[in-house]
Protein backbone atom coordinates (compact mmCIF):
# COMPACT_ATOMS: atom_id res chain seq x y z
CA UNK A 1 0.00 0.00 0.00
CA UNK A 2 0.99 3.30 0.19
CA UNK A 3 1.40 5.71 2.85
CA UNK A 4 -1.41 8.57 3.15
CA UNK A 5 -0.18 12.38 2.33
CA UNK A 6 2.16 14.03 5.12
CA UNK A 7 3.55 17.61 5.48
CA UNK A 8 7.65 17.12 5.31
CA UNK A 9 10.00 19.11 7.24
CA UNK A 10 13.45 18.46 6.32
CA UNK A 11 15.47 21.06 9.45
CA UNK A 12 19.34 21.63 8.83
CA UNK A 13 19.99 22.33 12.30
CA UNK A 14 19.46 20.77 15.37
CA UNK A 15 18.00 23.71 16.60
CA UNK A 16 15.48 24.10 14.31
CA UNK A 17 14.62 20.64 14.30
CA UNK A 18 13.75 21.20 18.33
CA UNK A 19 11.60 24.78 17.52
CA UNK A 20 9.91 22.43 14.97
CA UNK A 21 8.78 19.25 17.29
CA UNK A 22 8.24 22.28 19.86
CA UNK A 23 5.22 23.78 17.47
CA UNK A 24 4.36 20.75 15.92
CA UNK A 25 4.89 17.84 18.55
CA UNK A 26 1.42 16.45 18.88
CA UNK A 27 0.74 15.80 15.73
CA UNK A 28 4.36 15.36 13.89
CA UNK A 29 6.97 12.06 14.20
CA UNK A 30 10.29 11.99 13.35
CA UNK A 31 11.38 10.75 10.67
CA UNK A 32 15.26 8.63 11.43
CA UNK A 33 16.06 5.97 9.08
CA UNK A 34 12.29 5.22 8.45
CA UNK A 35 12.99 1.80 8.49
CA UNK A 36 10.31 1.05 10.60
CA UNK A 37 8.21 4.20 10.46
CA UNK A 38 7.87 4.13 6.54
CA UNK A 39 6.52 0.75 6.65
CA UNK A 40 3.93 1.54 9.25
CA UNK A 41 2.94 4.65 6.91
CA UNK A 42 2.66 1.92 4.01
CA UNK A 43 0.22 -0.29 6.19
CA UNK A 44 -1.45 3.09 7.02
CA UNK A 45 -1.04 2.04 10.30
CA UNK A 46 0.93 5.07 11.10
CA UNK A 47 -0.83 8.51 9.36
CA UNK A 48 1.08 10.85 10.80
CA UNK A 49 0.05 14.36 9.34
CA UNK A 50 3.79 15.82 9.64
CA UNK A 51 7.11 14.45 9.54
CA UNK A 52 10.20 15.75 10.62
CA UNK A 53 13.53 14.52 8.89
CA UNK A 54 16.23 14.48 10.43
CA UNK A 55 18.77 12.85 8.33
CA UNK A 56 20.75 16.07 7.57
CA UNK A 57 21.69 16.64 11.32
CA UNK A 58 25.10 14.98 10.58
CA UNK A 59 26.34 16.39 13.82
CA UNK A 60 23.61 13.18 15.47
CA UNK A 61 26.02 10.47 13.45
CA UNK A 62 28.94 10.13 16.12
CA UNK A 63 30.44 7.21 17.94
CA UNK A 64 32.96 8.42 20.71
CA UNK A 65 34.68 7.69 23.88
CA UNK A 66 34.95 10.22 26.91
CA UNK A 67 36.24 9.59 30.47
CA UNK A 68 35.75 5.80 30.21
CA UNK A 69 32.14 6.39 28.93
CA UNK A 70 31.14 5.78 25.16
CA UNK A 71 28.25 7.79 23.35
CA UNK A 72 26.45 6.87 20.14
CA UNK A 73 24.86 9.61 18.39
CA UNK A 74 20.73 9.09 17.83
CA UNK A 75 21.56 9.47 13.88
CA UNK A 76 24.49 6.76 13.72
CA UNK A 77 23.38 4.36 11.24
CA UNK A 78 23.31 0.57 12.65
CA UNK A 79 26.41 -0.75 9.70
CA UNK A 80 28.52 2.08 11.17
CA UNK A 81 28.12 0.99 14.71
CA UNK A 82 28.58 -2.30 13.81
CA UNK A 83 31.63 -1.59 12.30
CA UNK A 84 33.30 0.66 14.35
CA UNK A 85 36.56 -0.29 15.77
CA UNK A 86 36.00 1.44 19.00
CA UNK A 87 32.96 -0.34 19.42
CA UNK A 88 34.80 -3.22 18.71
CA UNK A 89 37.39 -2.27 21.70
CA UNK A 90 35.48 -0.72 24.30
CA UNK A 91 31.92 -2.12 23.83
CA UNK A 92 32.23 -5.37 23.10
CA UNK A 93 28.80 -6.49 23.97
CA UNK A 94 26.81 -3.78 21.47
CA UNK A 95 29.41 -5.00 18.48
CA UNK A 96 28.25 -9.10 18.89
CA UNK A 97 24.57 -7.49 18.87
CA UNK A 98 24.46 -5.30 15.95
CA UNK A 99 24.89 -8.10 13.07
CA UNK A 100 21.46 -9.72 14.77
CA UNK A 101 19.54 -6.65 13.87
CA UNK A 102 17.26 -7.10 10.54
CA UNK A 103 19.51 -7.22 7.08
CA UNK A 104 22.22 -5.35 5.57
CA UNK A 105 20.43 -3.02 3.41
CA UNK A 106 18.08 -2.29 6.80
CA UNK A 107 21.13 -1.94 8.80
CA UNK A 108 22.26 0.75 6.13
CA UNK A 109 19.66 3.13 6.77
CA UNK A 110 18.31 2.59 10.11
CA UNK A 111 19.49 4.45 13.52
CA UNK A 112 20.69 3.44 16.99
CA UNK A 113 18.70 6.17 18.18
CA UNK A 114 15.85 5.19 15.83
CA UNK A 115 16.09 1.41 17.43
CA UNK A 116 15.96 3.12 21.28
CA UNK A 117 13.31 5.53 20.65
CA UNK A 118 10.51 2.51 18.57
CA UNK A 119 10.58 0.86 21.65
CA UNK A 120 9.71 -2.50 20.36
CA UNK A 121 10.35 -5.69 22.77
CA UNK A 122 11.54 -7.91 19.78
CA UNK A 123 14.41 -5.07 19.05
CA UNK A 124 17.74 -6.45 20.25
CA UNK A 125 19.28 -2.84 21.21
CA UNK A 126 16.51 -2.07 23.88
CA UNK A 127 17.89 -4.97 25.86
CA UNK A 128 21.68 -4.72 25.38
CA UNK A 129 21.53 -0.74 26.36
CA UNK A 130 19.63 -1.97 28.96
CA UNK A 131 22.22 -4.57 30.31
CA UNK A 132 25.16 -1.79 29.83
CA UNK A 133 23.11 0.86 31.92
CA UNK A 134 22.64 3.14 29.45
CA UNK A 135 21.32 6.78 29.46
CA UNK A 136 19.24 8.31 27.13
CA UNK A 137 19.49 11.96 26.46
CA UNK A 138 16.43 13.78 25.29
CA UNK A 139 16.82 17.48 23.86
CA UNK A 140 13.77 20.38 23.69
CA UNK A 141 14.04 23.92 22.97
CA UNK A 142 12.75 23.22 27.08
CA UNK A 143 16.12 21.84 27.88
CA UNK A 144 18.21 18.68 27.76
CA UNK A 145 17.59 15.57 30.26
CA UNK A 146 19.14 12.11 30.69
CA UNK A 147 16.91 9.02 31.31
CA UNK A 148 18.05 5.88 32.03
CA UNK A 149 16.88 2.80 30.19
CA UNK A 150 14.82 1.33 33.17
CA UNK A 151 13.03 4.37 33.00
CA UNK A 152 12.90 5.39 29.16
CA UNK A 153 11.27 2.20 28.47
CA UNK A 154 8.01 2.23 29.94
CA UNK A 155 5.74 -0.14 28.15
CA UNK A 156 4.88 -2.02 24.24
CA UNK A 157 6.61 0.62 21.38
CA UNK A 158 6.39 3.40 24.65
CA UNK A 159 8.90 5.54 26.11
CA UNK A 160 9.23 8.34 28.83
CA UNK A 161 10.33 10.74 25.24
CA UNK A 162 7.58 13.74 25.21
CA UNK A 163 5.94 14.63 22.14
CA UNK A 164 8.15 17.90 21.59
CA UNK A 165 11.38 16.06 22.83
CA UNK A 166 14.24 14.40 20.31
CA UNK A 167 16.60 11.47 21.00
CA UNK A 168 20.27 13.29 20.32
CA UNK A 169 22.78 10.29 22.00
CA UNK A 170 22.74 7.32 23.79
CA UNK A 171 25.76 7.25 26.36
CA UNK A 172 26.98 4.08 28.49
CA UNK A 173 29.99 2.94 30.38
CA UNK A 174 32.46 0.68 28.67
CA UNK A 175 32.95 -2.36 29.37
CA UNK A 176 34.70 -2.75 32.67
CA UNK A 177 37.67 -4.91 33.42
CA UNK A 178 37.06 -9.25 34.12
CA UNK A 179 34.11 -8.70 32.43
CA UNK A 180 32.51 -11.19 30.42
CA UNK A 181 29.87 -10.51 27.57
CA UNK A 182 27.42 -12.48 25.36
CA UNK A 183 24.66 -11.36 23.18
CA UNK A 184 22.79 -14.55 21.63
CA UNK A 185 19.27 -15.01 19.78
CA UNK A 186 17.19 -17.43 18.06
CA UNK A 187 15.50 -16.64 14.88
CA UNK A 188 13.77 -18.34 11.92
CA UNK A 189 16.00 -16.63 9.80
CA UNK A 190 18.81 -14.98 10.16
CA UNK A 191 18.38 -10.86 10.81
CA UNK A 192 14.85 -12.07 11.19
CA UNK A 193 13.02 -10.37 14.64
CA UNK A 194 14.18 -12.79 17.08
CA UNK A 195 12.25 -15.50 18.91
CA UNK A 196 13.89 -15.01 21.75
CA UNK A 197 17.24 -13.02 22.65
CA UNK A 198 19.13 -12.85 25.65
CA UNK A 199 22.26 -10.12 26.70
CA UNK A 200 24.58 -10.38 29.29
CA UNK A 201 27.51 -9.36 31.12
CA UNK A 202 28.98 -10.86 33.99
CA UNK A 203 32.08 -9.13 36.41
CA UNK A 204 34.38 -11.12 38.31
CA UNK A 205 35.09 -9.95 41.45
CA UNK A 206 37.74 -11.06 44.10
CA UNK A 207 38.64 -14.72 44.57
CA UNK A 208 36.79 -14.73 40.72
CA UNK A 209 33.47 -14.36 42.31
CA UNK A 210 30.50 -12.98 40.54
CA UNK A 211 30.37 -9.19 41.47
CA UNK A 212 27.76 -8.10 39.01
CA UNK A 213 25.95 -10.19 36.69
CA UNK A 214 23.34 -8.31 34.41
CA UNK A 215 21.00 -10.26 32.12
CA UNK A 216 18.23 -8.64 29.81
CA UNK A 217 15.73 -10.48 27.37
CA UNK A 218 14.75 -9.55 23.96
CA UNK A 219 11.05 -10.91 23.11
CA UNK A 220 10.59 -12.13 26.44
CA UNK A 221 7.76 -9.16 27.40
CA UNK A 222 6.72 -5.35 26.74
CA UNK A 223 9.95 -4.10 28.36
CA UNK A 224 13.49 -4.72 28.49
CA UNK A 225 13.40 -5.79 32.22
CA UNK A 226 16.48 -6.49 33.73
CA UNK A 227 16.48 -10.53 34.83
CA UNK A 228 16.54 -9.36 38.36
CA UNK A 229 16.02 -13.13 40.62
CA UNK A 230 18.58 -14.22 38.07
CA UNK A 231 20.70 -11.56 38.97
CA UNK A 232 20.61 -11.56 42.48
CA UNK A 233 21.50 -15.84 42.24
CA UNK A 234 24.31 -15.26 40.35
CA UNK A 235 26.40 -12.36 42.35
CA UNK A 236 28.57 -13.86 45.10
CA UNK A 237 28.94 -16.83 43.93
CA UNK A 238 31.76 -18.87 41.89
CA UNK A 239 31.05 -19.35 38.11
CA UNK A 240 30.29 -22.93 37.19
CA UNK A 241 28.58 -24.58 34.36
CA UNK A 242 26.04 -25.81 37.46
CA UNK A 243 25.03 -21.99 38.28
CA UNK A 244 24.60 -21.11 35.47
CA UNK A 245 22.09 -23.43 34.41
CA UNK A 246 20.65 -23.00 37.84
CA UNK A 247 20.42 -19.48 37.17
CA UNK A 248 19.43 -19.85 34.14
CA UNK A 249 15.95 -21.51 34.95
CA UNK A 250 15.45 -18.79 37.66
CA UNK A 251 15.36 -16.45 34.57
CA UNK A 252 13.19 -18.39 32.77
CA UNK A 253 10.42 -18.84 35.38
CA UNK A 254 10.25 -15.72 37.49
CA UNK A 255 11.87 -12.93 35.22
CA UNK A 256 10.12 -12.61 32.23
CA UNK A 257 6.73 -12.97 31.49
CA UNK A 258 6.97 -13.92 27.29
CA UNK A 259 4.50 -13.71 24.72
CA UNK A 260 2.79 -16.57 22.76
CA UNK A 261 1.66 -15.65 19.19
CA UNK A 262 1.91 -17.08 15.58
CA UNK A 263 5.82 -17.24 15.73
CA UNK A 264 6.31 -18.67 18.97
CA UNK A 265 4.54 -20.06 22.12
CA UNK A 266 5.28 -18.50 25.53
CA UNK A 267 6.21 -21.67 26.43
CA UNK A 268 8.55 -22.38 23.41
CA UNK A 269 9.96 -19.24 24.60
CA UNK A 270 10.32 -20.13 28.02
CA UNK A 271 12.45 -22.91 26.70
CA UNK A 272 14.61 -20.88 24.51
CA UNK A 273 15.32 -18.29 27.64
CA UNK A 274 16.29 -21.36 29.42
CA UNK A 275 19.02 -22.48 26.78
CA UNK A 276 19.89 -19.24 25.58
CA UNK A 277 20.75 -18.13 29.06
CA UNK A 278 22.59 -21.11 30.45
CA UNK A 279 24.71 -20.39 27.18
CA UNK A 280 25.19 -16.89 27.39
CA UNK A 281 26.68 -17.45 31.24
CA UNK A 282 28.75 -19.75 30.68
CA UNK A 283 30.35 -17.81 27.48
CA UNK A 284 30.57 -14.54 29.34
CA UNK A 285 32.36 -16.33 32.32
CA UNK A 286 35.31 -17.64 30.00
CA UNK A 287 35.41 -14.36 28.80
CA UNK A 288 35.40 -12.92 32.31
CA UNK A 289 38.37 -15.19 32.75
CA UNK A 290 40.17 -14.21 29.49
CA UNK A 291 40.34 -17.85 28.25
CA UNK A 292 38.28 -16.59 25.19
CA UNK A 293 36.97 -13.43 22.95
CA UNK B 1 -6.45 19.29 5.25
CA UNK B 2 -3.09 17.91 4.68
CA UNK B 3 -0.51 20.02 2.35
CA UNK B 4 -0.43 18.51 -0.35
CA UNK B 5 2.25 20.90 -1.71
CA UNK B 6 5.02 18.71 -3.94
CA UNK B 7 9.02 19.61 -3.62
CA UNK B 8 11.43 19.81 -6.33
CA UNK B 9 13.78 16.87 -5.96
CA UNK B 10 17.70 16.42 -8.24
CA UNK B 11 18.49 12.96 -7.88
CA UNK B 12 21.39 11.15 -9.47
CA UNK B 13 20.67 7.80 -10.96
CA UNK B 14 22.90 5.48 -12.77
CA UNK B 15 25.05 8.92 -12.85
CA UNK B 16 22.18 11.01 -15.02
CA UNK B 17 20.77 13.93 -13.21
CA UNK B 18 17.07 14.18 -12.88
CA UNK B 19 14.70 16.64 -11.90
CA UNK B 20 11.62 16.37 -10.82
CA UNK B 21 8.20 17.97 -8.86
CA UNK B 22 6.90 15.10 -6.16
CA UNK B 23 4.69 14.53 -3.36
CA UNK B 24 6.66 13.70 -0.49
CA UNK B 25 4.54 10.70 0.39
CA UNK B 26 6.08 9.26 -3.16
CA UNK B 27 8.31 5.81 -2.35
CA UNK B 28 11.88 5.64 -3.94
CA UNK B 29 11.16 2.26 -5.24
CA UNK B 30 7.37 4.58 -7.01
CA UNK B 31 9.80 7.19 -7.69
CA UNK B 32 12.16 5.00 -9.83
CA UNK B 33 9.55 2.92 -11.57
CA UNK B 34 6.63 5.86 -12.26
CA UNK B 35 8.55 8.52 -12.18
CA UNK B 36 12.04 7.68 -14.15
CA UNK B 37 10.50 4.62 -15.77
CA UNK B 38 13.24 2.47 -14.50
CA UNK B 39 11.30 -0.26 -13.85
CA UNK B 40 14.19 -3.02 -13.48
CA UNK B 41 13.93 -2.30 -9.54
CA UNK B 42 10.98 -4.48 -8.73
CA UNK B 43 8.74 -4.40 -5.30
CA UNK B 44 7.39 -7.55 -4.06
CA UNK B 45 6.11 -6.72 -0.03
CA UNK B 46 6.47 -3.25 0.31
CA UNK B 47 7.38 -2.65 3.60
CA UNK B 48 11.03 -4.15 3.81
CA UNK B 49 11.11 -7.75 4.20
CA UNK B 50 11.88 -9.17 0.48
CA UNK B 51 14.32 -6.92 -0.62
CA UNK B 52 13.23 -7.36 -4.48
CA UNK B 53 13.74 -3.19 -4.01
CA UNK B 54 17.36 -2.87 -3.57
CA UNK B 55 18.95 -0.06 -4.81
CA UNK B 56 22.34 1.74 -3.53
CA UNK B 57 22.23 4.63 -2.16
CA UNK B 58 25.31 6.72 -2.20
CA UNK B 59 27.27 3.35 -2.87
CA UNK B 60 25.28 1.58 -0.28
CA UNK B 61 22.38 -0.86 -0.51
CA UNK B 62 19.05 -0.43 0.74
CA UNK B 63 15.29 -0.89 0.13
CA UNK B 64 13.59 1.42 -2.07
CA UNK B 65 10.28 1.02 -0.78
CA UNK B 66 10.69 2.41 2.74
CA UNK B 67 12.63 5.39 1.80
CA UNK B 68 10.62 8.50 0.58
CA UNK B 69 12.50 9.89 -2.49
CA UNK B 70 12.23 13.12 -1.46
CA UNK B 71 15.01 11.96 1.40
CA UNK B 72 17.16 11.04 -1.44
CA UNK B 73 17.84 15.02 -3.33
CA UNK B 74 20.91 15.53 -3.50
CA UNK B 75 22.09 12.24 -3.15
CA UNK B 76 22.92 9.45 -5.87
CA UNK B 77 21.21 6.50 -6.89
CA UNK B 78 22.35 2.74 -8.63
CA UNK B 79 19.89 0.73 -9.61
CA UNK B 80 20.13 -2.49 -11.75
CA UNK B 81 20.12 -0.65 -14.97
CA UNK B 82 23.09 0.73 -14.20
CA UNK B 83 25.01 -2.57 -14.19
CA UNK B 84 25.66 -3.29 -17.56
CA UNK B 85 27.76 -1.25 -19.69
CA UNK B 86 26.39 -0.62 -23.23
CA UNK B 87 26.01 -4.49 -24.28
CA UNK B 88 28.02 -5.97 -22.05
CA UNK B 89 26.61 -7.41 -19.04
CA UNK B 90 27.81 -6.70 -15.16
CA UNK B 91 30.38 -9.89 -14.74
CA UNK B 92 28.03 -10.80 -11.75
CA UNK B 93 25.08 -10.74 -13.81
CA UNK B 94 27.38 -13.03 -16.19
CA UNK B 95 27.88 -15.62 -13.49
CA UNK B 96 23.63 -15.53 -12.59
CA UNK B 97 23.44 -16.46 -16.42
CA UNK B 98 25.71 -19.38 -16.38
CA UNK B 99 25.06 -20.39 -12.92
CA UNK B 100 21.46 -20.49 -13.70
CA UNK B 101 20.73 -18.17 -10.49
CA UNK B 102 17.60 -17.01 -11.92
CA UNK B 103 14.55 -18.42 -12.94
CA UNK B 104 11.24 -15.97 -13.13
CA UNK B 105 13.87 -13.35 -12.58
CA UNK B 106 11.85 -10.94 -10.23
CA UNK B 107 14.04 -11.19 -7.41
CA UNK B 108 17.32 -10.82 -9.33
CA UNK B 109 17.68 -6.83 -9.13
CA UNK B 110 17.67 -6.69 -5.56
CA UNK B 111 20.08 -9.76 -5.36
CA UNK B 112 22.49 -8.04 -7.49
CA UNK B 113 22.07 -4.74 -6.07
CA UNK B 114 22.29 -6.50 -2.44
CA UNK B 115 25.74 -8.20 -4.00
CA UNK B 116 27.51 -5.81 -5.84
CA UNK B 117 28.61 -3.56 -2.60
CA UNK B 118 29.01 -6.74 -0.71
CA UNK B 119 31.69 -8.03 -3.01
CA UNK B 120 33.06 -4.57 -3.35
CA UNK B 121 33.33 -5.17 0.53
CA UNK B 122 34.12 -8.51 0.86
CA UNK B 123 36.04 -9.60 -1.95
CA UNK B 124 37.06 -13.15 -0.41
CA UNK B 125 33.92 -13.77 1.58
CA UNK B 126 33.69 -17.78 1.97
CA UNK B 127 30.11 -19.42 1.40
CA UNK B 128 28.50 -18.67 5.40
CA UNK B 129 29.26 -14.95 4.68
CA UNK B 130 27.94 -15.12 1.20
CA UNK B 131 24.62 -16.66 2.75
CA UNK B 132 24.07 -14.12 5.60
CA UNK B 133 24.14 -11.29 2.79
CA UNK B 134 21.64 -12.85 1.34
CA UNK B 135 19.54 -13.34 3.85
CA UNK B 136 17.49 -10.37 3.02
CA UNK B 137 16.71 -11.08 -0.04
CA UNK B 138 13.92 -13.65 -0.55
CA UNK B 139 13.88 -15.73 -3.89
CA UNK B 140 10.00 -17.26 -5.08
CA UNK B 141 11.44 -19.79 -6.85
CA UNK B 142 13.80 -20.85 -4.35
CA UNK B 143 17.25 -20.53 -5.95
CA UNK B 144 19.02 -20.05 -4.04
CA UNK B 145 21.55 -22.77 -4.20
CA UNK B 146 22.26 -21.02 -7.78
CA UNK B 147 22.45 -17.70 -6.27
CA UNK B 148 25.43 -19.16 -4.03
CA UNK B 149 27.16 -21.10 -6.15
CA UNK B 150 27.25 -18.00 -8.87
CA UNK B 151 28.24 -15.67 -5.52
CA UNK B 152 31.07 -18.53 -4.87
CA UNK B 153 32.25 -18.12 -9.05
CA UNK B 154 31.88 -14.49 -8.32
CA UNK B 155 35.07 -14.79 -5.75
CA UNK B 156 37.39 -17.07 -7.25
CA UNK B 157 37.12 -14.74 -10.30
CA UNK B 158 38.20 -11.43 -8.22
CA UNK B 159 34.75 -9.74 -9.34
CA UNK B 160 34.90 -7.48 -6.15
CA UNK B 161 38.93 -6.51 -6.41
C1 LIG C 1 12.23 -6.28 7.45
C2 LIG C 1 12.72 -5.59 8.70
C3 LIG C 1 13.33 -6.34 9.68
C4 LIG C 1 13.79 -5.73 10.84
N1 LIG C 1 14.37 -6.51 11.78
C5 LIG C 1 14.81 -5.95 12.92
C6 LIG C 1 15.42 -6.74 13.94
O1 LIG C 1 15.62 -7.95 13.80
N2 LIG C 1 15.80 -6.09 15.08
C7 LIG C 1 15.61 -4.75 15.26
O2 LIG C 1 15.99 -4.22 16.31
N3 LIG C 1 15.07 -3.99 14.32
C8 LIG C 1 14.66 -4.55 13.16
N4 LIG C 1 14.09 -3.74 12.20
C9 LIG C 1 13.91 -2.29 12.50
C10 LIG C 1 15.17 -1.48 12.25
O3 LIG C 1 16.20 -1.87 13.12
C11 LIG C 1 14.93 0.00 12.45
O4 LIG C 1 16.10 0.64 12.00
C12 LIG C 1 14.68 0.52 13.86
O5 LIG C 1 13.70 -0.18 14.52
C13 LIG C 1 14.18 1.95 13.86
O6 LIG C 1 15.18 2.81 13.50
P1 LIG C 1 14.94 3.90 12.37
O7 LIG C 1 16.09 4.81 12.45
O8 LIG C 1 14.67 3.24 11.09
O9 LIG C 1 13.67 4.66 12.94
P2 LIG C 1 12.35 5.24 12.24
O10 LIG C 1 11.63 4.16 11.53
O11 LIG C 1 12.70 6.46 11.47
O12 LIG C 1 11.55 5.68 13.53
C14 LIG C 1 10.99 4.75 14.43
C15 LIG C 1 10.24 5.51 15.52
O13 LIG C 1 11.13 6.21 16.38
C16 LIG C 1 10.93 7.62 16.31
N5 LIG C 1 12.27 8.23 16.29
C17 LIG C 1 13.30 7.85 15.49
N6 LIG C 1 14.40 8.55 15.78
C18 LIG C 1 14.06 9.42 16.78
C19 LIG C 1 14.79 10.40 17.51
N7 LIG C 1 16.09 10.64 17.29
N8 LIG C 1 14.13 11.11 18.48
C20 LIG C 1 12.82 10.86 18.71
N9 LIG C 1 12.09 9.92 18.05
C21 LIG C 1 12.69 9.22 17.10
C22 LIG C 1 10.11 7.86 15.07
O14 LIG C 1 9.34 9.02 15.17
C23 LIG C 1 9.29 6.60 14.98
O15 LIG C 1 8.19 6.67 15.83
C24 LIG C 1 13.64 -4.32 11.02
C25 LIG C 1 13.04 -3.56 10.02
C26 LIG C 1 12.58 -4.17 8.86
C27 LIG C 1 11.93 -3.33 7.81
S1 LIG D 1 9.53 -4.40 -1.95
FE1 LIG D 1 10.99 -3.41 -0.77
S2 LIG D 1 11.67 -4.97 0.54
FE2 LIG D 1 10.03 -5.93 -0.51
S1 LIG E 1 13.99 -16.15 -9.59
FE1 LIG E 1 11.87 -16.03 -9.30
S2 LIG E 1 11.75 -14.99 -7.41
FE2 LIG E 1 13.81 -15.42 -7.56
Amino acid sequence: MKPAPFKYFRPESLDEALALLAKHGDEAKVLAGGQSLIPAMNFRLAQPAILIDINRLSALSFIEEKRGQMHIGALTRHSMVERHPLVAQKAPLLAETMPNIAHVQIRNRGTFGGSIAHADPAAELPAAMTVRGARICLRSTRGERWVDAPQFFVGLLTTAMEPDELLTEVAFDELPKKTGWCFVEVARRHGDYALLGVAATVRLGMMGKVKDARICFVSAGETPALATNAQDALNGQAPSAELAKAAAQIAAAQDIDPPSDIHASARFRRHLATKLTERALNTAFARARGETR
Amino acid sequence: MHDETKVQITVSVNGETYTRLIEPRLLLSDFLRHELKLTGTNVGCEHGVCGACTVLLDGESVRSCIIFAVQVDGQSIETVEGLAKNDTLHPLQELFHQEHALQCGFCTPGFLMTLVPFLRDNPTADEAAIRQALSGNLCRCTGYANIVAAVKKAVESGVGR
